[in-house]
Formats: C-alpha cells, sequence, structure tokens
C-alpha cells in the first residue's frame, strides 16, 4: 500500500492537542450556556417592566375639560334637583359652543354626552344641591374627558382605524380636535388617578381607595407579624431547650413558609368569617391573614438576623451578672435589629404584592370609596389590578398597567429601605 | 368600640401600678435600690403585668367569641314560627336579627305577621344578651384587675424575686408567640379537613380524586335540572400537572445554568449586578406574571401560532395548520412559560446557594488535576451539588403547583384532561379561586369542593417540601 493511504500514528501530544481544542470549545461552549441562560432570565424582566411602563404611562397624562355651565332656570326643577340630566345639559351647552346645530332627534347631544365624562354632570349636582341659588348662574367645572376620548388624544385610538371598528366616529373625533383646539380640553398629569377610588368608569377610576386599603392591611400585618415574628424567633434561638418539642417547632415552620398563599385565602375564609365573624373584605381579616402568612418568613430572617450575632456577646453580658432574658433583651436583640427589620420589611413587601388569599375573602368586591375603618369593606392594591384585568373597557388597560407601576413603585421603596437599613446599620464581627 | 376605650383604660390603669409599685420598692428598700433582690422597674413591672394581661385577655375574649355566644344562646330557644322554618331560613333569620342590632347587611327577606314579631323579640333579646355579655365582660375584666392588683401589690419586699417573675411571663409570653406557628397549622389542616369532610358526604373521595369530569355548577333550586355537578378532579390535577411541567421546562434549565453561571465563572462585579436584577424579578408581584401573560404573552404566541398554522392550511399538515389557525390567548403554555419565568430567580438562588456550598477543595483538586472549569463543574461540583439541586427543584415544583394568579389571569376555566400544551387547562387553585370569589352559601358541595382541593393542593405541596427539606438538611450535614 501507497504511504498516503496509511494513517500517521499521532503522537501523544498531538492527541492530547487534538482532544484539548474540543475541551476548549467545550468550556466556551458551557459558558455562553450561562450567559445566555443570565441574559434570557434580564431580558424576561426588561420586557416585563417595559410591558407594564409602555402600556401604563399614559395612565399618568389625563384630559381635563374645563367648562362654563350655564345652570338654566328652565331645565333645572328646584324642588327636584337630582332629577335634572345635567348631562344633557353640558352637551347641549357644549354643542352650541362647537356651533353645531342638533337635530330633532337629540341625537348630537348623545354622541357628545359620549366624550364627557359624567363626573361633570355629578359635580354641578353636587354644587347646586348646596347652594341652590347657582340655578340661573353660570358654573365653571373641569373633569375628565371620557375615557374613550382620552384614548384618541392618548393616540391610542386612530384615525386611520376604520370608522366602524372604533368607539368614536369620525364626526366625534372632529368635535374632540375641536374641543383641544379651542383649549377646553387640556393635557396634564392625571392626579386624577392618585385622588380617586375605584369607578365603573374607566376616567374616574383611581388607586387611592386602594393604596390606602393595602396600607391599612399592611399596618394590621405588620403589627400581628412582627411581635409575634421577633419573639416567637426569639425564643426559639435563644430560651428554647432543644428537644422533640421545639424541633417540631421548627421544622413546622419551615414547612410552613412553603405553604401555597391560596391554603392561608382557605384558612381565614373557614376561621376567620366562618368561625370568628371578622367582616368579610376587611382590610383586618386581610391583614390577620397576611400576618399568618409573613410570620414563618419573619421568624426565619429574625433567627438568622440572631444567629450572626457572636456568642461572645452573650457570654460577657452573662459574665457580668445579667440575667438571660436582660442578655437578650439589653444586647443580642438591639445588635440583630437591623437584620430583623431588613427581614421583616422584605416579608411585609411580599404581603403587599399577595393576591391570591385576598380573592377568597371577598376583597374582589367593588369599593368605590376610601375605606372609613378596618372592618369596612376595602380593596388593596394587587386586587385592584386584578378588578382592573378583568375589566371589559378599553380604557381600563392603561389603568391596569399604571396601577401595578404604583405597586411596583411601593415594592421597590420598601425593598429600598431594607437595602438602606441593612448598609447603614450592618455590622461585621 | 367598648372594647377598644376598656382597653386603653386598663392599660392607663396598669402603667399606673407600674409607677406606684415601683415607688413603693424604692421606698420599702429605704431608698437604696441595692437593698431590693430586683431592679425597682421589676417589681413595677410584676404588679402592671397582674393587673392588666388577665383583664385584657377576658375583654379579648369577649371581644371575639361574644357574638359566638350572642348567637348561641339566640339558637338555643328559637320562636315556635321560627323553629319550623328550614336550617338555612333559621339562619338567615338570626343573622337579620342580630343585624338590626349590631347593624351590617340584613338579607332582603320580608317578614311578616307573627315573623315580624319574632324578629323584633328576637332582636331585642340579642341586644339585652349581647349587653350582658359586654357589660359582663366589662365587670369582670375590672374584678381581676383589682384581684391582681391586691395579689401582687402586698408581695413587694426586699427580699421578693420580682425580676425572676416577670422573666417567667416573658418567657410565657415567647412561647406562646413560638406556639403561633403550631397553631397556625393546626388551623389551616382542621379547616381544610372538616370543611372536605363535609364535602365528601356528599361526593365519596374516590369519585373527586378518579373522577374524570369536573363540572361543579349546581343549579340555585334542587329541584332544576341538572342539579347534579360532577366533582372528578382529575382533569384538574392534569391541567396542574401540565402548566408545571412547562413552567419547569423553562425555570429549570434557565434557573440552573445561571446559577452555575455567577457561582463558577461570574465576575463578583457581575456578581453584584446580576444577583440584584434576579432578586427583583423575585419580588414582582404574581399578579404583575398574571398581567404580563394575559395581556402580552398571551396574544403574541396566539398570533405566533395563527401565523404558522396560516402557512400549513392547505398542505401535507392541513388538519394541524387548522388547528394552529384557531389556537386562542389562553393556553397552558402561556401560563406555564410566565410561570417559568416566575420561578427562574427561585431556582436560581437556591442553587446558587447550593453550589456554594460545595467545598472549594473539591474544586481545586479537580483543577489541579488539569480539568477545564466545565468539566469540573459537570464532573464535581454538579454530582456533589446534585440532592441539593433536586431539593430546589422539588420546592420550585411545589411553588408552581401551588401558584394562584398565573394561571387564573392566563390559563382558562375549562377542565379538560389533555397534554397539549396549546389547549386551555385548568388547574387546582384557578378553580378554588373561581369557587369561592363572589356570594356563595356556604353549604353547596360546589363551595365545599374548593376545601377538598385545597386539601390536595396542601397535601401536595407539604410532601413535596418535606422531602426537600429532608434531602437539603442530609446534603449540608455532608460538608458541615
Amino acid at each position: 500500500m501507497t504511504e498516503s493511504v496509511q494513517a500517521m500514528p499521532l503522537t501523544l501530544r498531538a492527541r492530547v492537542e487534538a482532544r484539548l481544542k474540543t475541551r476548549h470549545a467545550q468550556e466556551m461552549r458551557f459558558r455562553t450556556y450561562g450567559r445566555v441562560a443570565i441574559f434570557v432570565a434580564l431580558a424576561f424582566l426588561a420586557v416585563l417592566l417595559g410591558r407594564v411602563i409602555s402600556q401604563g404611562y399614559s395612565t399618568f397624562i389625563d384630559y381635563q375639560m374645563t367648562v362654563p355651565v350655564f345652570v338654566d332656570p328652565a331645565r333645572v326643577d328646584k324642588t327636584d334637583i337630582s332629577g335634572t340630566n345635567f348631562d344633557l345639559l353640558i352637551a347641549d351647552q357644549m354643542l352650541v359652543r362647537l356651533g353645531v346645530k342638533d337635530d330633532d332627534y337629540g341625537s348630537k347631544s348623545d354622541k357628545v354626552m359620549d366624550l364627557i365624562s359624567n363626573d361633570l354632570g355629578f359635580q354641578i349636582l353636587a354644587r347646586v344641591k348646596a347652594d341652590p341659588s347657582l340655578i340661573g348662574k353660570t358654573v365653571k367645572i373641569s373633569g375628565p374627558v371620557k375615557s374613550d376620548g382620552a384614548l384618541y388624544f392618548k393616540g391610542e385610538m386612530k384615525r386611520s382605524t376604520p370608522q366602524e371598528e372604533r368607539k368614536l366616529d369620525n364626526q366625534q373625533l372632529g368635535w374632540l380636535d375641536k374641543m383641544q383646539a379651542t383649549g377646553l380640553v387640556k393635557g396634564g398629569f392625571n392626579t386624577g388617578f392618585f385622588t380617586r377610588s375605584d369607578s365603573t368608569e374607566p376616567e374616574q377610576a383611581g388607586v387611592l381607595g386602594a393604596v390606602v386599603g393595602s396600607a391599612m392591611m399592611l399596618v394590621v400585618t405588620a403589627l400581628l407579624a412582627v411581635p409575634i415574628g421577633v419573639m416567637a424567633a426569639t425564643y426559639l434561638e435563644e430560651f428554647a431547650p432543644k428537644n422533640r418539642w421545639t424541633d417540631i417547632i421548627e421544622v413546622n415552620i419551615n414547612n410552613l413558609a412553603a405553604v401555597p398563599s391560596i391554603v392561608y385565602g382557605l384558612l381565614g375564609l373557614a376561621v376567620f368569617i366562618n368561625w370568628l365573624h371578622v367582616p368579610r373584605s376587611s382590610p383586618l381579616l386581610g391583614g390577620l391573614v397576611l400576618a399568618l402568612m409573613a410570620l414563618p418568613t419573619v421568624i426565619i430572617a429574625t433567627r438568622s438576623a440572631l444567629r450572626a450575632v457572636p456568642p461572645s456577646i452573650r457570654e460577657a453580658a452573662l459574665g457580668v451578672g445579667a440575667s438571660r432574658t436582660q442578655t437578650v433583651f439589653h444586647h443580642v436583640l438591639p445588635l440583630a435589629m437591623p437584620g430583623v427589620m431588613t427581614g421583616a420589611i422584605l416579608s411585609l413587601a411580599h404581603a403587599l404584592g399577595e393576591t391570591a388569599p385576598l380573592l377568597m375573602i371577598g376583597m374582589i368586591s367593588f369599593v368605590p370609596g376610601v375605606p372609613e375603618s378596618f372592618t369596612s369593606s376595602a380593596t388593596v392594591l394587587p386586587v385592584q389590578v386584578f378588578i382592573w384585568e378583568n375589566a371589559s373597557e378599553r380604557g381600563f388597560h392603561e389603568r391596569t398597567a399604571g396601577a401595578i407601576m404604583v405597586l411596583l413603585v411601593f415594592m421597590i421603596v420598601m425593598n429600598l429601605a431594607a437595602i438602606i437599613v441593612r448598609r447603614r446599620f450592618e455590622r461585621r464581627w | 368600640m367598648l372594647t377598644w376605650v376598656a382597653l386603653l383604660a386598663l392599660a392607663l390603669f396598669s402603667g399606673a401600678t407600674f409607677f406606684a409599685a415601683r415607688r413603693k420598692a424604692l421606698v420599702v428598700a429605704g431608698g437604696r435600690a441595692a437593698n431590693m433582690h430586683s431592679l425597682p422597674g421589676y417589681y413595677g413591672s410584676f404588679v402592671a403585668l397582674w393587673v392588666g394581661v388577665p383583664a385584657a385577655l377576658i375583654l379579648l375574649m369577649a371581644a371575639l367569641f361574644g357574638s359566638r355566644v350572642e348567637e348561641a344562646v339566640l339558637r338555643a330557644s328559637p320562636p315556635a314560627a321560627v323553629q319550623a322554618m328550614d336550617a338555612e331560613a333559621q339562619t338567615v333569620f338570626f343573622d337579620d336579627a342580630r343585624a338590626r342590632v349590631h347593624g351590617g347587611q340584613a338579607s332582603q327577606t320580608v317578614y311578616q305577621g307573627q315573623l315580624a314579631k319574632d324578629l323584633k323579640a328576637t332582636s331585642a333579646k340579642s341586644r339585652s344578651v349581647s349587653q350582658t355579655i359586654g357589660y359582663g365582660a366589662l365587670a369582670s375584666a375590672s374584678l381581676v384587675a383589682l384581684a391582681g392588683l391586691l395579689v401582687a401589690y402586698p408581695k413587694i419586699r426586699p427580699d421578693f424575686r420580682a425580676r425572676n417573675r416577670v422573666e417567667t411571663w416573658i418567657a410565657a409570653l415567647f412561647i406562646l408567640c413560638s406556639v403561633t406557628a403550631i397553631l397556625t397549622t393546626l388551623g389551616i389542616v382542621a379547616s381544610l379537613v372538616w370543611e372536605s369532610w363535609r364535602f365528601f358526604q356528599s361526593v365519596s373521595p374516590i369519585d373527586f380524586l378518579f373522577g374524570l369530569e369536573w363540572n361543579p355548577q349546581i343549579a340555585m333550586r334542587a329541584d332544576q335540572f341538572g342539579s347534579k355537578g360532577a366533582f372528578g378532579a382529575v382533569p384538574l390535577f392534569a391541567g396542574t400537572f401540565l402548566v408545571m411541567m412547562i413552567a419547569m421546562l423553562v425555570a429549570a434549565p434557565i434557573g440552573l445554568y445561571s446559577a452555575i453561571y455567577l457561582s463558577e465563572y461570574a465576575s463578583p462585579w457581575t456578581r453584584a449586578v446580576v444577583k440584584p436584577m434576579l432578586e427583583i424579578l423575585a419580588g414582582v408581584p404574581t399578579v404583575v406574571y398574571g398581567f404580563f401573560a394575559a395581556l402580552t404573552v398571551g396574544p403574541i404566541f396566539r398570533s405566533f401560532f395563527n401565523w404558522l398554522g396560516s402557512f400549513m392550511i392547505g398542505g401535507p399538515f392541513d388538519a394541524l395548520g387548522m388547528y394552529l389557525a384557531q389556537v386562542q390567548n389562553q393556553m397552558a403554555l402561556v401560563a406555564g412559560a410566565v410561570m417559568g419565568i416566575m420561578l427562574i430567580p427561585f431556582v436560581s438562588s437556591l442553587s446558587d446557594d447550593i453550589i456554594n456550598a460545595v467545598p472549594q477543595t473539591l474544586r481545586d483538586g479537580s483543577l489541579a488535576m488539569g480539568a477545564t472549569r466545565s468539566e469540573t463543574v459537570k464532573q464535581v461540583v454538579l454530582p456533589a451539588a446534585l440532592p441539593g439541586i433536586m431539593a430546589a427543584l422539588l420546592l420550585a415544583v411545589s411553588r408552581a403547583v401551588g401558584e394562584t394568579m398565573i394561571v387564573t389571569m392566563a390559563a382558562g376555566l375549562q377542565a379538560k384532561t389533555t397534554l397539549n400544551p396549546l389547549d386551555t387547562v385548568t388547574t387546582v387553585t384557578v378553580q378554588i379561586v373561581t369557587l369561592l370569589t363572589g356570594d356563595q352559601e356556604f353549604d353547596s358541595p360546589k363551595t365545599l369542593s374548593a376545601f377538598g382541593l385545597g386539601l390536595t393542593l396542601f397535601a401536595v405541596t407539604l410532601t413535596l417540601n418535606v422531602i426537600a427539606l429532608r434531602i437539603v438538611q442530609k446534603y449540608r450535614e455532608q460538608y458541615d
């Protein structure tokens, strides 16, 4: 046979080098997988936040309509003010201002009414009711443009879409343009979103009720979960003898931390509502349920904070004659406090974002105002998000994302607080 | 209201006794605290505790259970006309009677004739009973507080070991707090088991666990057509399993690879940047993920599959194309994928901890033998960390099974036994939410079935957690 066919025996060095090449290629591949995984995870985060912001930023822009309204004595019955159709009154005067003549059927005023939020009508009603002398005078009021009109101003409803496929026809869009041109309608920051509560009309819906509800619920949770959790952890870590009982408690706490949150909702329903008669959908009830849910995490965080305090501190205190309780109260707990607070804030932040158990205990009901007390009906931010997400009106979509942004801001503030506490008071031993 | 005022007064009174007792301790000691066994403040606390705590407990008990006792008293002797009504109407009657006294939502029921009179009489009785309970609690609390003062105050003597007594109180309080955790578990188990037991009275557990049809809709009246629902939970288990599998297929590789990269390759700087970002992902509330799934991922997936299907129609895969062209927003794939994203930081941070727990000496040994980093990871670190990683994945599975909001918003309500990820499925948690939201009467099998599902869910997640925690514990001991 010729030499060319005969395989040259590879030297060991060449073999190793060839193998090394594939091994290094493998190494590179493996490293790339890791990079890709992290990139994908971060990309998800970016897309998630990006979507929320891109869908929600327009919530914070609002188009306000400011109109002087002549409270026509011919149309307002002094004896029955509530019976007046103020919406129609505003619409008719708006038509005049737009220079449009209505037909006999009033079809054009109906179309104008589609552009004006009934909030304006309520405002006049309230003012005339409070002061009947306004009848015959001109009242200047301002309120939001109805949701569909606002969507047009925000560019979410486009003229280019065929007329049949949008809620407003070309004539109505023309009127809206004219209103904006004449300064009847002005865009600005949406303060109403923060000063109003839930409503059936998207343009009048705000998060105030939900924010207050969340705050009240969180107060209950904090007042229950943090002291009980800290005391339980202190007992287990500092006082408890190591025996069967404390082992059971410990295993129990670890398992409780992993129980699905919805199960706490079932517990709340069966125990707090049906057995203890705590009022349904109240901040008190929500706070109780979330406190039970947050308890294990507070305990676990506190225990690790206590464990981080070196034994020499305890020994020194005991050495100069302090009792065990004094040691814990005067030395160990104060030193562990930053860790405890960090853990507590983080578990409260988690409780703030929790939705599922609250659905079980009736927090999903429509609450149009700010909760008056801890036992009255309330809704909370995440549930408000859920309710709005289910609403069919287009205008609620942006509000859903807007409410999420508010919720995320609260979460970020709480997490930052935790980080600051940790940084500020952290101590290295 | 009365309770709050009473509690406030009690707090003030007990605070006052604290100062009085501390003063007395100083006086008894002749002005030198060193003559006493304990610091003066302990004597103050000792008396204040005896005055405040038992009385406060009485007040709280009355506030918590007063209404139950009141109801029981009213129900013990119902008027004759009420006795003739069925159980449900009786409940409504008593609730209405009590609503007239305490305020609250009365039902729409109109009572006439004898019943109207009975209602009036019952509410009068309810008022008197609740007043008796309220004032009785107030009186006994005051008596107990005074008794506490009379018992504790004379004990202040130099040789009295007040500090030890106070510390016993504190220890008792601490033990009580740690028992709360046990009580929570007992509460969960008891409520789930009790309500499920009531459910299993009407539906046999075998039918529930192995039945193939889930249709809990029950007509409002017993004589209506289709008044019996079907409570076979297999379709729900299948849906839960499907969503969980999809979620794990997303979360496990991405989470694991990022954990490996972060712990083995990444520079400290990268770690410092990436870890907090992943923590943000972990901190996002689940309702936000649900929103993302329902309004972003769902439509994208649907239009993708519809577009894919439109190419196949008319070709060799015509049937598949027709199917794809009709895929809806709500599919298992969407819920599973988004849930997977949610679980990435969970898997990655748990695995990161576990990989970091593998001793550096093992890595050094492997590297010194000439292995590349990836070979070290694959052949040394991962096998050593494997049990821990399995445990982390089990915990993630338990999370996925119990996750509610994403599936509620993105998976759908149709109970189907299918493994097709493009189909709309429903899960155990979704059904619990649907069955229990809104106002339902609490006695129908429909509502109670939610507790049956809850019990199953609790049992499954508990088992997974126990196994996972066992593995982690065992594994940790290996290197400690």
